[in-house]
């Protein structure tokens, strides 16, 4: 019985039957985030959506500081390195003289919600025809877990490590939700990516994302709640079920803004 | 009666054996190797493998894209 199924498994594996393969816009180095970050999975879901509408060569992606700056070392299109926090920036002079490129930035929440929150809000104030993609694990990935303004109340860091005390410390701060507000947004939402549903979600949030460039309407912003099991001392398997019991009550998920209408 | 049946293929050295697949996969096809790959990382592997329908979801949240997904129908 063994035998026979493992023929059927030699039998399966065939060129022809191909379902799922690595996108081939992935470059060939080996991803050097953490064993189980979301980020590996946000770069194959972009990869494949900048594959599949066929704008390899029409893309531009910024990346600032952070574990997300990495991104460029994967992703076989073409990039540009911001200053801490200033991707935003960059994207919009990107885009004004090049509008017919689809730009995006890629962006974490020590960058995006800390040292470019100016740079964030006015992007989206002016409605810059952009994508933003937001990665939000709570944390500063890259430095060692340091308190980020998105840490949860009483979240245990490098920095905070008897929790964050928010009469100290201030509250987490909902960049997406604030974003959403203004009212050059186009669309504003926020996903996951640790279980395959939530996976194929992101993927069609990302490629809106990306289409509505085409529009001209505004910024759109997907953020995605990650985990960071090595700033939160975690495994990978345990961090998700964390991220699910603390992350989705103070983030939930969904859109939030679609085609400039606010749903929630 | 035809069936769907899959298989997968891991990229051994590009695994880092995170274990999300093994959450992630619904017939419980995925188990970890005992060895080791080059960079001193437990890497996934078909434990049942005539469990296995092809369906994606291992391959989909692989951080590292690590597995191909095979699939076909086969007469049973």
């Amino acid at each position: 019985m063994k035998m026979e199924v493992q023929d059927i498994s030699k039998q399966i594996i065939d060129p022809k039957n191909l379902v799922y393969d690595r996108s081939p816009l992935m470059t060939d180095n080996v991803l050097t985030y953490c064993p189980g970050c979301g980020h590996g999975v946000v770069h194959h879901l972009m990869a494949e959506v900048i594959d599949e509408m066929g704008i390899q060569s029409e893309t531009i992606g910024v990346a600032p500081v952070g574990c997300s700056v990495l991104a460029y070392e994967f992703l076989d299109v073409d990039w540009l390195q911001a200053p801490h926090g200033r991707a935003p920036a960059v994207a919009t002079g990107l885009k004004r003289i090049m509008p017919e490129k689809y730009i995006f930035t890629y962006q974490g929440d020590g960058d995006l919600a800390a040292i470019g929150t100016g740079e964030t809000i006015h992007a989206c104030n002016r409605g810059e025809h952009i994508t933003i993609i937001f990665i939000n694990n709570g944390i500063y990935g890259m430095t060692g877990g340091q308190m980020a303004p998105t840490t949860l109340p009483g979240m245990a860091t490098s920095t905070s490590p008897y929790g964050r005390d928010v009469s100290t410390m201030g509250y987490p701060i909902k960049m997406t939700e604030l974003v959403a507000q203004l009212p050059g947004t186009y669309y504003v939402t926020r996903q996951a990516v640790h279980k395959p549903g939530n996976v194929r979600k992101t993927k069609k949030a990302i490629q809106k994302a990306f289409e509505n460039q085409k529009l001209k309407k505004g910024v759109s912003l997907v953020e995605v709640v990650s985990n960071c099991n090595n700033g939160w001392k975690m495994t990978p398997v345990k961090s998700n079920t964390w991220m699910e019991e603390n992350m989705f009550p103070y983030y939930p998920l969904g859109d939030i803004k679609v085609d400039g209408e606010l749903v929630k | 009666m035809a069936k769907q049946r899959g298989a997968i293929v891991v990229d051994i050295e590009r695994c880092k054996g995170c274990e999300l697949c093994i959450e992630a996969c619904p017939t419980s096809v995925i188990r970890m190797e005992r060895k080791v790959n080059g960079k001193s990382y437990h890497f996934a592997y078909m434990e049942n493998p005539a469990e296995c329908t092809g369906c994606n979801n291992c391959a989909i949240v692989c951080p590292d894209g690590v597995i191909s997904v095979y699939r076909m129908k086969v007469e049973v």
